[in-house]
């Protein structure tokens, strides 16, 4: 168990020693550059994410009447409404209280005022039981006294809509740099491992297995894939502090404080870890066909 | 501990470097391997490692047949035979003590004694004092000394030494094969491959001569 816990040690120093020289600092800044790219999307994506889930989702639909229909008339359609089984919840908005609510809104009562009368109609504010409201809106606008139907959730649910094709993106993007990542890993170690070409002879006819004289090479790849990945978490970490001093302007000119969120602990663990498994399959691949090639 | 029975092979090319050669190294013995160069010696020496397999017949070493042997068990099967070549394959890049120690690194022995086990080595083939030096410094003699110590340092039953005095003056020659009598006088088998027929006269000890890759009368 010692013995195996040493050779273990001495293999992890030696590759901390080559991965520590210029080629191999090159190679964890190449993973490095090319995991930001997918790294830094998912953060964008997961801020406009949760944009669109401070919004409300649930998909909500304003009834407006006609200015002309009469009170009762438009109490009387809260039996048509009830009727409808698409409709999980409504609540009637008289325009009274509509006004009330607008006059709250800073510099609305000077322009309320200067109107003069209260422009607004009553209302029914619907919940609709599922997302798909588009037959259901068409039937309401039907109805004899309504004037307009507006679906106050449409932007929101097209932004989610839109996120998530971003997000399988971001999932292509990093499968295909993955792929090139291992062939890059791959290039570098196989190079290491012609240099040491000698000493590998030499090891195998003094009776080294071939996981004794792959174990260097793949904690090689390994150190190369995580100082990668903590390369893209910096590079990510940088660009999105540069990037929200510009977005804190602009959120802050719609009253809002929203910035993009930096990776969370365990994002930047499954970057990381990601890069780390993309070094030591590279190393892997490399190491075991260049000893194939060499023969016994 | 070593035994061939007619064992041939016949390299892709179509070359037969050995043609029905049998024959037995007892164990505690040694015993040299002569012919002119291309005879077939380097080839048969090869062949009780596992560099090179068998085309026919069987190659017992320690009572495993070798030809047969698995990839994976190629290794420990090597970890008991200490090797020895005529260009050394020192490796320049560091000392002589880690040259020697190579071997100890998966062996598993504890760092005290494998240093101890490194200078013994060393001592027994009178390079003690070096340690600290690299293989380019020292003389191609001495060079050989070191292949010889990193060959025993994990004391195999069996060394193997193929040319190991071609490129030696006579008086570096003979310090290099009293230290293999040496070995077999504390029980290591011990096989030489040479074409110094006049140094192998010397010590009077069993000889396989190859002519055209078979055994033959020694001339």
């Amino acid at each position: 168990m010692t013995a195996w816990l040493r050779q273990h040690a001495e293999a992890l120093r030696r590759a901390f020693r080559r991965s520590t020289r210029p080629a191999g600092l090159l190679g964890a800044l190449v993973i490095g550059v090319a995991l930001a790219l997918p790294a830094g999307g998912y953060a964008l994506l997961e801020g406009a994410r949760a944009l669109g889930a401070r919004a409300n989702l649930d998909p909500q639909i304003s009834v407006l009447l006609r200015p002309d229909v009469k009170r009762a008339d438009a109490e009387a359609l809260a039996g048509a409404l009830r009727a409808d089984r698409r409709i999980a919840k409504f609540r009637f908005v008289p325009r009274e209280d509509a006004l009330k609510e607008l006059s709250a809104v800073q510099g609305m009562p000077e322009i309320l005022a200067a109107l003069g009368r209260n422009p607004l109609p009553d209302a029914y504010v619907v919940t609709a039981r599922d997302e798909a409201i588009e037959p259901l809106v068409a039937d309401l606008g039907k109805l004899p006294a309504v004037a307009s139907v507006q679906a106050d959730a449409q932007w929101a649910r097209r932004l989610a809509a839109l996120a998530a094709i971003g997000r399988l993106a971001v999932w292509l993007l990093a499968a295909l740099l993955g792929v090139g990542l291992v062939a890059v890993t791959f290039n570098t170690i196989g190079l290491q491992v012609l240099t040491e070409r000698e000493e590998i002879e030499v090891l195998r006819l003094i009776g080294a297995t071939d996981a004794f004289i792959q174990r260097p090479f793949h904690y090689q790849g390994l150190l190369q894939g995580l100082a990668g990945g903590a390369v893209a978490l910096a590079i990510v970490g940088i660009g999105l502090t540069l990037l929200n001093r510009e977005v804190g302007t602009l959120a802050a000119s719609y009253g809002s404080a929203f910035r993009f969120a930096p990776p969370g602990l365990g994002d930047a663990a499954a970057i990381v870890g990601f890069a780390g498994l993309i070094g030591w399959t590279g190393a892997h691949l490399s190491v075991s066909r260049r000893l194939r090639e060499m023969g016994s | 501990m070593i035994s061939f029975s007619s064992v041939a092979k016949r390299y892709p090319g179509g070359q037969e470097a050995l043609r029905d050669v049998s024959f037995t190294v007892e164990a505690g013995m040694l015993a040299f391997v002569t012919g002119r160069s291309g005879a077939g010696k380097s080839t048969l020496l090869k062949l009780i490692p596992a560099i090179e397999r068998p085309s026919a017949g069987s190659v017992i070493v320690n009572g495993q047949n070798v030809g047969a042997l698995k990839r994976p068990a190629i290794p420990y099967l090597r970890r008991n035979i200490g090797l020895i070549f005529q260009d050394q394959k020192l490796l320049y890049d560091r000392s002589v003590y880690d040259n020697v120690a190579l071997p100890l690194a998966f062996s598993g022995q504890a760092p005290r004694e494998a240093a101890k086990r490194v200078r013994a080595a060393l001592d027994k083939v009178g390079l003690l004092a070096r340690e600290k030096a690299n293989p380019v410094q020292l003389s191609g003699g001495e060079q050989q000394r070191v292949a010889i110590a990193r060959a025993v340092v994990n004391r195999p039953a069996l060394l193997l030494a193929d040319e190991p005095t071609a490129n030696l003056d006579a008086e570096s020659a003979t310090r290099i094969l009293e230290i293999f009598v040496a070995f077999n006088q504390v029980g290591v088998t011990v096989l030489v491959a040479t074409h110094d027929q006049a140094l192998v006269s010397r010590f009077g000890k069993q000889v396989l001569h190859l002519e055209g890759g078979r055994i033959g009368a020694a001339p």
